[in-house]
């Protein structure tokens, strides 16, 4: 099993991912700039957080029309997983592999604090390990996190189980007042139609190790293992 | 042929521009009332092309592909 990270000029939450995946959870992983294109097959790929290009332009528009994004479609549709966290989500979005787009917070400032997450279905690679309904803890920092689609592409979601997560508070209640950037619906996951791939602006790879103060995202990246396990 | 191509991408009516609010509010502070504010990114770009309607048709696809994300954006073309 091996998992590929992909560094954009600009990433900054690159090194983290891979410590988690390697030191944590100690599975294989490579780090990948993303010039060198996929060379290898990779299980999962995942577009960390960061900068890249400075969100010139619209935050993941520039990464999402590089090269290396052509060998990633071609992963996913060979039912490969790809997991986008933060710019990386970013990134899925401007590419078209998840519907939508992340754009400004409603109130324009960059936001960093720890969230809850509801987890709105344990039905996907990334979130089996949880129960539907679970109530989950991970910080956030982003001031391009709002998920807006059209209102048919909303209905679809809901549908057919395609949101992963949404932010509630502790109590799992999804509320306005625990909305932080004012996302449609609260939504801060979207898989996408197959459900190998998976975009969402909170951060897992900061909330996988008990001195972190959470290990809540640890599950994502197992649930994940286990699904490579499973089909293997 | 050379041609001056402006592209003004804009927000789609309706959709939240919280940084024409944040500039809006500035204004307002400054004593200047204003009854809405919205805002747009301009390029100016020169290119070759045989024609008028083939330079438009770059500049389409410049929106389409690149410039702006039809999630939320419209945008106007002009060529001269």
């Amino acid at each position: 099993m091996r998992f590929g990270v992909v560094q954009f000029g600009g990433s900054n939450c690159d090194r983290d991912v891979v410590h988690v995946l390697s030191e944590v959870c100690g599975v294989d992983t490579d780090l990948i700039w993303y010039k060198e294109r996929l060379k290898k097959h990779y299980d999962a790929v995942i577009l960390p957080g960061g900068f890249s290009y400075g969100d010139y332009l619209r935050a993941g528009a520039i990464a999402a029309r590089t090269p290396i994004m052509d060998d990633i479609l071609k992963h996913s549709a060979n039912g490969g997983l790809v997991l986008g966290i933060c710019n990386g989500a970013q990134i899925l979005a401007e590419s078209g592999l998840v519907p939508g787009v992340f754009t400004m917070n409603a109130y324009p400032k960059f936001i960093c604090k720890w969230v809850h997450l509801r987890v709105v279905t344990a039905a996907s690679p990334f979130t089996a390990g949880y129960r539907t309904g679970d109530v989950i803890r991970l910080p956030i920092a982003h001031a391009e996190g709002r998920y807006v689609a059209p209102a048919e592409t909303i209905a679809s979601l809901n549908k057919e189980g395609r949101i992963a997560f949404r932010f509630c508070d502790e109590k799992g209640r999804v509320t306005e007042a625990s909305n932080p950037n004012g996302a449609t619906e609260n939504i801060t996951g979207v898989l996408s139609e197959q459900g190998n791939v998976l975009a969402m602006m909170p951060h897992p790879e900061r909330a996988s190790e008990d001195v972190l103060g959470s290990c809540d995202g640890k599950t994502i990246f197992d649930s994940m293992i286990h699904h490579i396990e499973r089909k293997a | 042929m050379k041609f001056d191509i402006t592209l003004t991408i804009s927000l789609k009516e309706g959709m939240l521009n919280p940084e024409a609010d944040a500039i809006q509010n500035a204004i307002t502070n400054l004593g200047y009332a204003t009854e809405s504010l919205r805002t747009a990114r301009l390029y100016r770009i020169r290119l070759d092309a045989p024609d008028k309607k083939a330079a438009r048709e770059m500049a389409v696809k410049m929106c389409e592909r690149l410039l702006a994300n039809p999630v939320i954006h419209r945008y106007e073309i002009e060529v001269s």
